[in-house]
């Protein structure tokens, strides 16, 4: 047993040494390669690993950037705006009652496996959806099919929402004609979600073979959904490989695509997962853009020359307050102090990056249905104590839970923003009780139960359509909110039922003044989600929905 | 040597067993489940009992445990519920990662550490032994993620030495065999793999260095000092033995008993250690993978992953033994 020979710990640490040396100089050589000029290869972080290369089965934003490049939905939305536009469908028309869809396809366009694009694959899509079976109708598989079309051909579940969706006819090669039951607010918009996306007919027979998780106790993603190879879609960029151990997704570009074609040959999504980190890889040049930027990084990029696009708004920040089991918050008048006491513009001025805004209501005026009508609670705080005073509550004591260790595009900073809505209720006499918690699952749920008096939460649009954001908080009783007004409830609703775009978007109009008249919680602001990109890229057009299409990116 | 394999693998049984009773009461005192990590700011109560329901974890915790032994049996961990892949297969994605890491890890401890420590003793006093024992003490005491932090920040950003993040340079293309990347590009003769591999792992190696690097060096050093006044030493040198020989078969290989003991240990600990230099490093291991599971409530992964820890500890005790036999005459006779 002769191993502590000192010669041979010389001749270790000897090739330890020269291999920290040599790969030094390895990948000082690779740098150099990335650094070319006729760079081929665009690197883009998330914070999340994607959950699946079908986009049916996703709810989350990290999936669908990736899945946005590959598969494309018969509408979409104009780039860098809200408005909708054709997709893989040329036009439509929806029947003055909403409940016949009319999709002109677009001519010429081809799937990644060679398929041709026609109105029978857009039917074949939508009835392998509507039949789905087993853990398939779990809403943490299916939310989206859910939240636009209800449920499926047969139900498993009790609790299911029921089947909005009717068929889907294919007239002729290029006319797709889909039909619902009821009229919904969810159309024509959802037809442009990357849920909805279309896939090649011969991947869908595919993905039918495999059904998720035989033991019905956990929901295990079918194997066509994990690896590159079988999904297929019509997008400017088709995905290789996905290395789950690498966190990197790898596409390439997709030579025969109908439209524009990508300018950068490959394109790679990777994952990392806190804001430092993405910032540090950026500046030290291991990638070429990230999103989820901190707003307080925004800055420091832009003056260190990065790209730093701002996109416009399209979510919204509320302070909710939940007036079940909190008799103070019953009264008008302790909500509209709750209102008048914070100072929502200096929240935007300091915790929000450029470009965000003060909110009026519960839409951003982004939204078709944003009404420039509403009754406004502008920051004073001597009315805020007087209302108190008239509501008989001037020491009012609340409860106020905020949540930690997370940022939504909507809050980039929960703990900051409440000790600024903290110090400025104080300042009206209110005694706030902070209770931070942990965002997942413990705050969720503390919120959802309706467990905390005031809470911050906030929403992110996933179409242009109001009851998007209004009928997820007011189309009935929800213990988050704990109020029964149903003068409330009806205005949201009316809206939704309505057919016609312009006379809904009047509807949505009328509801926004209800709420605001109401004031079930406080609207606090809408704060554009910045995304960063290297100083030699050229950056697609940013989108309010987080939209971008990277094949437009390229190198200076 | 083949009985005492046997009685420690044995022991394995029931040790698992207590252990996966204590967790699932843990886990069960916890508030809320993978459903709301799942949906985030979209669930409402209801889907929140659907996918509950979906999971079984509307059942009582007993029928849970139940089904859990069930599998376990079957040697299957479950299903992560934020993947929707097999435990086992999540593992065995990101296990290599993890390895590579954590020998490169504790080579770089051993192999700097026992001569460090056997100077120090030797030169009692001297520049070298006062600068790594106070080395060794920042060493123990500067928290794992914070080193990394340091770390990242000087030499991957602001030197731009070292990658910042991941295993291996994107766009390489490197053939997969085994997932160990550093294997992987010896195997398929794509050496330029190999060294991106080291490069990429060289920063948090050294962070994860750190903690066991700074106790080997103490450990060595106290026991080295003891030994050299041991009257067998003395004999041997005034015998006029070769300084070698009395260095190396008198000296070091007795004052390395406790030193192996310690380095077993800390091959378990280096996991803890993995979880945070992972996340920091964005190194796609089983660290960065349990912190996500963690915050995803992600419980047949937790269950699966502490199970796992459990016998590599075992495991590892077992190779201590194994080890001790080997450099001490007097274990095997026993």
């Amino acid at each position: 047993m002769r191993i502590f020979k000192s010669r041979a710990v010389r001749a270790v640490t000897a090739a330890l040494a020269v291999g920290m040396i040599a790969t030094g100089c390895a990948s000082e050589r690779g740098k150099d390669d990335a650094k070319g000029g006729d760079k081929d290869t665009f690197v883009f972080a998330g914070a999340g690993d994607p959950g699946s290369l079908d986009p049916a089965l996703a709810s989350d934003g990290e999936t669908f950037r990736v899945t946005r490049q590959a598969f494309e939905a018969l509408l979409e939305h104009e780039a860098g705006g809200s408005k909708l536009v054709g997709g893989l469908a040329e036009s439509w028309t929806g029947n003055p009652a909403g409940t016949v869809w009319t999709f002109n396809l677009r001519k010429g366009v081809k799937f990644h496996d060679g398929e041709a694009f026609n109105a029978a694959a857009v039917c074949a899509n939508y009835d392998h959806w509507f039949n789905w079976k087993g853990t398939y109708q779990s809403s943490a598989v299916s939310y989206y099919w859910q939240k636009i079309m209800g449920g499926f051909a047969k139900n498993e579940d009790k609790e299911a929402p029921k089947a909005n969706y009717k068929s889907c006819t294919a007239k002729d090669e290029n006319t797709a004609v889909i039909e619902v039951h009821e009229p919904s607010a969810n159309l024509p918009g959802g037809f442009s979600l990357q849920a909805l996306a279309i896939h090649s007919p011969k991947a869908i027979k595919e993905y039918a073979k495999q059904a998720a998780s035989g033991k019905g106790e956990a929901i295990t993603y079918p194997k066509y959904s994990q690896e590159a190879g079988t999904v297929a879609g019509t997008g400017p960029y088709k995905i290789v490989k996905w290395n789950k151990g690498n966190k990197e997704i790898t596409l390439e570009r997709f030579d025969d695509y109908w439209g524009d074609k990508a300018k950068v040959k490959n394109l790679v999504f990777r994952t990392i997962a806190t804001e430092e980190g993405r910032r540090q890889a950026l500046q030290a040049g291991d990638i070429d853009g990230y999103d989820l930027v901190s707003p307080a990084d925004v800055k420091t990029l832009e003056q260190a020359g990065f790209n730093v696009p701002t996109r416009d708004v399209f979510n919204l920040f509320y302070v909710g307050m939940t007036q079940e089991k909190n008799p103070a918050l019953k009264k008008p008048e302790v909500r509209q102090a709750i209102a008048h006491a914070i100072d929502r513009e200096n929240i935007v001025k300091t915790q929000l990056p450029e470009g965000g805004k003060v909110a009026t209501q519960f839409m951003p005026d982004t939204v078709a249905g944003w009404s420039d009508k509403v009754k406004t609670y502008p920051h004073d705080t001597n009315k805020a104590k007087q209302l108190l005073a008239a509501a008989g509550e001037p020491k009012l004591k609340v409860e106020f839970c905020y949540p930690t260790e997370v940022t939504r595009p909507y809050m980039p900073a929960p703990q900051d923003m409440f000790e600024l809505m903290k110090s400025d209720l104080e300042k009206a006499g209110i005694t706030v009780t902070p209770k931070p918690m942990k965002w997942a699952p413990d705050y969720l749920d503390a919120t959802e139960a309706g467990a905390c008096a005031l809470h911050m939460l906030g929403w992110t649009g996933d179409f242009n359509d109001g009851y998007n954001f209004i009928g997820t908080w007011f189309a009935k009783y929800d213990k988050q909110w704990g109020f029964k007004e149903q003068k409330v409830f009806d205005a949201v609703n009316a809206g939704s039922k309505i057919g016609d775009p312009a006379q809904r978007v009047d509807a949505y109009k009328k509801a926004n003044e209800a709420i605001m008249e109401y004031l079930p919680g406080l609207p606090i602001s809408s704060s554009p989600p910045a995304i960063a990109f290297g100083k030699n890229v050229n950056p697609p057009k940013v989108s309010p929905l987080t939209q971008e299409n990277f094949a437009e990116v390229s190198f200076k | 040597m083949l009985r005492l394999v046997v009685r420690r693998l044995l022991q394995l049984i029931p040790t698992l067993l207590g252990l996966s009773v204590l967790l699932f009461l843990w886990l069960n005192r916890l508030p809320g489940g993978p459903a709301s990590a799942i949906l985030g700011e979209r669930a409402t109560p209801t889907e929140v009992a659907r996918i509950n329901r979906a999971l079984g974890l509307d059942q009582p915790v007993w029928v849970q445990y139940g089904r859990f032994l069930k599998r376990i049996f079957q040697l299957d961990l479950g299903t992560s519920t934020k993947t929707g892949q097999p435990v086992w297969d999540e593992f065995a994605l990101r296990f290599p990662a993890t390895v590579e890491l954590s020998v490169l890890a504790m080579l770089i401890a051993v192999v700097v550490g026992i001569p460090l420590g056997y100077l120090a003793a030797k030169r009692r006093g001297g520049w070298l032994d006062v600068a790594s024992v106070s080395g060794s003490l920042v060493g123990i005491c500067v928290p794992v993620f914070f080193l990394a932090l340091i770390l990242k920040g000087v030499f991957a950003v602001n030197l731009g030495l070292f990658p910042s993040y991941g295993r291996l340079t994107t766009g390489l293309n490197a053939t997969d065999v085994t997932g160990f990347a550093v294997l992987d590009g010896i195997l398929t003769g794509e050496f330029d793999a190999t060294l991106d591999a080291l490069h990429h792992l060289a920063l948090p190696a050294i962070t994860l260095a750190s903690i066991p690097l700074a106790v080997i060096v103490r450990m060595t050093r106290a026991s080295v000092l003891e030994v050299l006044g041991e009257d067998y030493v003395r004999t041997a040198e005034s015998k006029g033995l070769e300084k070698n020989t009395v260095r190396v078969r008198h000296v070091l290989r007795n004052a390395l008993l406790p030193v192996v003991t310690a380095i077993g240990l800390l091959t378990g600990s280096l996991l803890s250690g993995a979880v945070l230099t992972e996340s920091v490093f964005a190194f796609g291991g089983i660290g960065s993978f349990i912190k996500d599971a963690i915050d995803a409530r992600d419980y047949p992964v937790l269950v699966g992953f502490i199970m796992f820890i459990a016998m590599v500890y075992v495991v590892i005790n077992l190779l201590v033994d194994l080890a001790y036999s080997l450099i001490d005459p007097r274990v095997r006779v026993n």
